[in-house]
Order: structure tokens, then C-alpha cells, then sequence
């Protein structure tokens, strides 16, 4: 899972989000298509070209205030429309950490 | 332990209210993110996966049973209940709230622990020996000078601003427990012909992706040069390091670019020239005598060295296991320093519960003059416990799940965060240990391997010290997909050395196979029982392993 704060060039193969951390706490976060955040990757909006992902990005990255480190990660579309994450980075982003925490929430 | 002055707690304080109002402007959108994230890193917060990480500096390993009882309020207040303790005596609250960080910084700041310099390109928290001050043979206690270069380095103008981040760490035991030897200085307290104690400075090591192995610059610096002698290094570093590229700007590349005889002169020609002009960083005896008098050491009673709790308490096979590898020789007779091991079986390495924080702070209270440690291979340890008190201790340590009996064993793994929280990782750190623990989780077995060291880190920063590690594994991706590197023969100690590659990299469900495969090939052909697993590889070499692991693969 290359770190997407290596992401340089914006090149995309195939569906992707928004996606960043909520300033105030930190929690994870994708950009909608009505230009707001939701901690629900379902609400993301998809691109599906390097043009739509960058203009995505750039509005994203527009709201300094709300949101920190927007960066666009890819995602499946399973059948239905239901959105899965696109690699294990993003899924434990997602999900949670993979192992049972110290103490249980 | 180090009592605070009102200079120190001022400091501290202002710093709270400092970030306090940083934070704020940021939360109103008066700082931008740009702006922000060098303020927030100087203050130890990281942005991660799912959220903000908060690093608090332990200086040099020490705590008190309050800082202890503060760390685990901070840990249920404001976190998730636990903390993660690092290689660099450091500790980690992995889902603080930017919001909420004053707050907790504020709480942490009553008990004198604060996160300044715990990030960012300066000098970081110095650390020493997890034993200082009562690790038999020791030259002397080295948390004096740790304490001393820290109040130098803390907010120092020149040092804040630095190619990239700088790291010391400080032993005065001919046994390196502090690994100064990956550090970008290194110190070790010794005294020369002369019976003068006085230090070796050793530079340029480091790990991550080039690593390096630290080289002796001088041999001996008297304690009154130190100050004078660390900065003429800094200074040639902030001259000549490299700001355009952040892979070649800590000092080590520096070092080895030009070589350590030019660095050294370079060095030389610096301290000459400020010794003379600046006679202010000449340490008198006074200033040193100032800061060792804020040391505060216990009342030990005169104790026999075999008492009678412990002579009854040796028929029970289960304590005579845990005493065998966790209590060690303490400087006075009757006492025992305890290690106390941060990795159960199926558990992340370094974590700590704010109730076994709390209920461990009693027990310091009870039976350590209220004092613990921590050290670098992510446990912690009481430094004062009478040998009588042993078998009362490891009761209650037990029920806390605080006495696992695999101190310097193989299930003793060092491991950074990994993909599961750190937003620079590759791959997974943390299940790859939880595995390793359940593979060698027979006691039996592990004592038969004996001392063995495995370091896992989740990308090439090497946060898990993997170069160093009798075992490294470092998690790479392939494909999408994550694969781990397998050294061996690695070490952090007085013989420090890196580790040789074995081969290509596994896919994460081999891993825990081939490590058996491993220590199966060492018990094979190791020439002794007593010959440790890093002293075969270092007569075998690697191939004998690498036939071993990959022959079938």
C-alpha cells in the first residue's frame, strides 16, 4: 500500500473517491457530491477520469478548515452500486485496525 | 527521579497556552493546515490513519507513579483507554481529537510531562538507559547528562530548524541497553587513563532507508566539554546537511558523504573556534553538581541478597520462570531491577492499559520508591524492588497481565504500529507479531532458543528497528498485495551491526513459517546450546538459513 503522501501525479485506472481527516478530531472522511464531507464512504463521490479526480481534489482541498490531507484513493463498485475500498490501506482506514484493540470500544 | 523548577514548569506551561491558542486559530480557519502542521509536529501531534497521534516524551526513560497515573487519565480521558509505548521511550495516544489536545496537554503538564520536540526536524527527546543510575558497574548515573542536554536542546533557537529530525541517546554500562549506536549521537560514559569520566561520542547512525551504524568521532570528551562539543556537530550538520532532499538530509548521510576523518575535522575546526570565543558552554563543576543534586534516590534498606520470602518462593516453578528472565541484578545488595513485559502472548507489542498504568503505579508505589522505566525494546521495569518483595510483586503483576515470562525471548518482539494505524506504513506490523507470540508461545521451546530478538517494522522508516533486530522483517507491498524482507544477524547493542537480507520477500501468511523455519535451521546448527542465535549467524552466516527458508519455497 504505497502511501497516497507520495501521491505526485494524478492518474487514475479506475473508480475513486476523496477522501481525508475531519480537522477538529481527525476521523476519516470523503468528499460528497454536494461539496461536503460524510464519514460514510457510501455518500462518496465517484470519478471515474484523471480530469473529474483532480477537479474533485482541488475542491477538496479548498475547504483548508474542514477537512486535512485530501488525497483521492480507489474503490470498487460492487454489484448494486455498493462501494468497497480499493486497497487494504483504505480499507483499514474504513474498518478499523485489524487486530482487537487493548481495550474493547 | 528529577525534580522540576519553577523555570521548567513556567516553560511547560506556557507552551500548553501556546499551543492552546494554535490550536484554536487553526479550529477557526485563522492558520491554515500549511501554516499549522509545523506547530502541531513540535508539539508531538501526527496526523494518522483514522486519526490525530499524540507523542509524550518520557525523557530518558524515567517516570513517577503520578506521571504514570497522569499518562493513563490522558489514555481514558481523552483516548481510547490504552497508550503505545515506543522505541524511543516515548508514548502514544493513537485517537486523540485536535480539539481536545490542549486539554490533555494541560492535564499532562500538572505531572511536569509535556510532547515538546517529540517531532519535527530538531533535537528529539533524549533517551538513555532504561537501568540508569541502578544497572550494576555503571560509570554513573547517565540521566544526569540526558537531563542536561535536554534542558540545552529544549527549544534551542539553532536546533529547531535542522536538515531533518536528531536524535541522542546516552549509556553508562559497558552493555548498551540504549542502542546509542543507531542514534545520530551516540554517548557513552567512560572514564579515560587519567580515571576522568569523561564520553565517547559516536555519529551518523541511524536506520530507515539507508541505514548506517554510528562512527566514534572522539574518543573521550571530558563532562565539561560536552555542551561545547555536541553543538560544534550540530553546527556543522545545520551548515552542511541537506535541506533539498529528505532521504539524504539526516546527519548519517551527511557523515558518510564526506567521511567521518572530514566531518571530524570539520567538527574540530568548529569546537576550536568555540571554545575560545564561547567559554559559556563550558560546563563547571557547579552547573553539573546543580542538575545531579535535583536527583532524587531512594532510602535502600540494608536487605539480604537471599531472602527468606525468595528461598520459599523458589518451589514454585511458575515464579522461579518469570524471576529467571525478568528480575536482574540491581548495584545494591537485598534490591532487583524488574522488567516487566509489554508483550503477551496475541497482544500488540508496547501497549498499555490505563488500568494496568494505574494499578502498575500502585505497585511502584508499594514496591519501586513509586518509580518505572522504560525502555527501548517497548517494556517497561520497576528499579527499585526488594528481592523480598519478588514474590508479592509478580502475583500482583500477573493479574494485570503485566508478568509474561519471555523478557529478551523470542516472543519479546519490538514492533511499530504498522498499516493498522500509521499513515506512512506499507504493511502490517502489529498481527504479524500477535502471530510470532502465538507461534512461540511455549515457554519451553522459547527458553530452549533462548535470547532472540525480533524487530518488525511496517515500511523502510524502520520505526521497529528492524535493521537492528537478531530477526528484521519489514513490510513492503507488491502488487498491491503485503510482502515482508527477512534479515538476520542484526544487533543494537555494543556490537551493533545491521542485518544481512536473506532472500526474496514473503507474502504476510508465510511469514510466521519462515521465522520458524529460522530458529529451526539455528537450533539445528547452532555449535552449542549456549551459542545465542545472532553469535550463529554470525559464524554460520546467511546461507545456510536462506537453503533452509527457501529450499521448499
Amino acid at each position: 500500500m504505497t502511501s497516497p503522501l507520495e501521491q505526485k501525479k494524478i492518474k487514475i485506472t479506475g473508480p475513486s473517491v476523496v477522501t481525508a481527516n475531519r480537522t477538529w478530531d481527525g476521523i476519516v472522511i470523503y468528499r460528497t457530491a454536494r461539496q461536503d464531507w460524510s464519514a460514510k464512504l457510501s455518500d462518496a463521490a465517484i470519478v471515474r477520469t484523471s480530469d473529474d479526480a483532480r477537479a474533485l481534489l482541488a475542491e477538496s482541498a479548498a475547504d483548508d478548515v474542514g477537512a486535512v490531507g485530501a488525497y483521492i484513493a480507489p474503490v470498487e463498485i460492487k454489484e448494486g452500486g455498493k462501494i468497497k475500498p480499493g486497497n487494504l490501506r483504505e480499507h483499514i482506514r474504513l474498518q478499523g485496525v485489524t487486530i482487537d484493540l487493548p481495550v474493547p470500544a | 527521579m528529577y525534580a522540576y523548577d519553577e523555570l521548567d514548569r513556567t516553560l511547560i506551561n506556557e507552551r500548553v497556552e501556546e499551543f492552546r491558542d494554535q490550536v484554536k486559530r487553526r479550529l477557526a480557519g485563522e492558520l491554515t493546515e500549511d501554516e499549522f502542521k509545523m506547530l502541531r509536529l513540535q508539539n508531538g501531534v501526527y496526523l494518522q490513519l483514522h486519526a490525530y497521534m499524540f507523542r509524550v516524551a518520557i525523557p530518558y526513560g524515567t517516570l513517577s507513579s503520578k506521571q504514570l497515573r497522569q499518562l493513563a487519565h490522558v489514555a481514558r480521558r481523552y483516548d481510547r483507554g490504552y497508550g503505545h509505548f515506543t522505541t524511543r521511550q516515548n508514548i502514544q495516544f493513537n485517537w486523540i481529537k485536535l480539539a481536545e489536545l490542549p486539554d490533555a496537554l494541560a492535564d499532562l503538564a500538572e505531572v511536569g510531562i509535556h510532547a515538546m520536540q517529540t517531532s519535527g526536524n530538531n533535537t528529539r527527546n533524549v533517551t538513555s538507559d532504561q537501568w540508569a543510575g541502578v544497572a550494576p558497574g555503571e560509570i554513573e548515573d547517565p540521566r544526569i547528562w540526558s537531563e542536561l542536554l535536554r534542558q540545552y536542546t529544549t527549544l534551542h533557537p539553532e536546533f529547531s530548524f535542522l536538515p531533518r529530525k536528531f536524535k541522542f541517546a546516552i549509556t553508562a554500562s559497558a552493555h548498551d541497553r540504549a542502542a546509542i549506536k543507531i542514534h545520530d549521537i551516540g554517548l557513552r560514559l567512560h572514564k579515560n587513563a587519567e580515571g576522568e569520566t569523561g564520553f565517547e561520542v559516536l555519529v551518523g547512525g541511524g536506520l530507515g532507508r539507508t541505514p548506517f551504524i554510528a562512527k566514534t568521532i572522539k574518543s573521550f570528551v571530558h563532562g565539561r566539554d560536552l555542551l561545547s562539543y555536541v553543538e560544534a556537530i550540530l553546527r556543522v550538520y545545520n551548515q552542511y546537511g541537506r535541506r533539498d532532499n529528505i532521504y539524504k538530509a539526516r546527519i548519517k548521510i551527511l557523515v558518510h558523504e564526506l567521511g567521518i576523518e572530514k566531518f571530524a575535522r570539520e567538527v574540530e575546526d568548529e569546537w576550536q573556534e568555540m571554545r575560545d570565543s564561547d567559554t559559556a558552554l563550558t560546563l563547571d563543576d557547579a552547573m553539573i553538581e546543580d542538575i545531579r543534586s535535583r536527583f532524587s534516590y531512594p532510602a535502600y534498606e540494608k536487605l539480604p541478597h537471599m531472602p527468606e520470602e525468595l528461598k520459599t518462593a523458589a518451589h514454585d516453578p511458575l515464579f522461579e520462570r518469570w524471576r529467571k528472565n525478568s528480575v536482574f541484578m540491581h548495584k545494591i545488595q537485598g534490591y532487583a531491577i524488574v522488567t516487566l513485559s509489554l508483550k503477551p502472548v496475541g497482544g500488540p507489542p508496547g501497549d498499555a492499559t490505563a488500568d494496568q498504568m494505574d494499578t502498575l503505579a500502585d505497585l511502584a508505589d508499594k514496591y519501586s520508591f513509586g518509580e518505572i522505566r522504560v525502555g527501548h525494546e517497548q517494556n517497561l521495569a520497576l528499579p527499585h524492588v526488594a528481592r523480598r518483595d519478588l514474590p508479592a510483586l509478580w502475583k500482583a503483576l500477573d493479574k494485570i497481565g503485566l508478568a509474561t515470562p519471555n523478557v529478551n525471548l523470542v516472543s519479546d518482539i519490538i514492533a511499530c504500529p504498522g498499516l493498522d494505524y500509521c499513515s506512512l506504513a506499507n504493511a502490517r506490523s502489529i498481527p504479524i507479531a500477535q502471530e510470532l507470540t502465538r507461534r512461540f508461545a511455549n515457554h519451553d521451546t522459547a527458553n530452549l532458543i533462548g535470547r532472540l530478538h525480533i524487530n518488525i517494522s511496517g515500511c523502510i522508516n524502520a520505526c521497529g528497528h528492524h535493521h537492528v533486530g537478531h530477526i528484521g522483517i519489514l513490510g513492503v507491498e507488491k502488487n498491491g498485495e503485503e510482502f515482508y524482507q527477512i534479515t538476520i544477524g542484526g544487533r543494537a547493542d555494543e556490537n551493533a551491526e545491521l542485518g544481512a537480507l536473506i532472500g526474496p520477500a514473503v507474502p504476510y501468511g508465510e511469514v510466521a513459517d519462515v521465522v520458524e523455519d529460522i530458529v529451526e535451521a539455528y537450533l539445528a546448527l547452532r555449535a552449542r546450546p549456549d551459542e545465542l542465535f545472532v553469535d550463529s549467524v554470525k559464524r554460520l552466516g546467511v546461507e545456510p538459513f536462506r537453503e533452509r527458508v527457501y529450499a521448499t519455497r
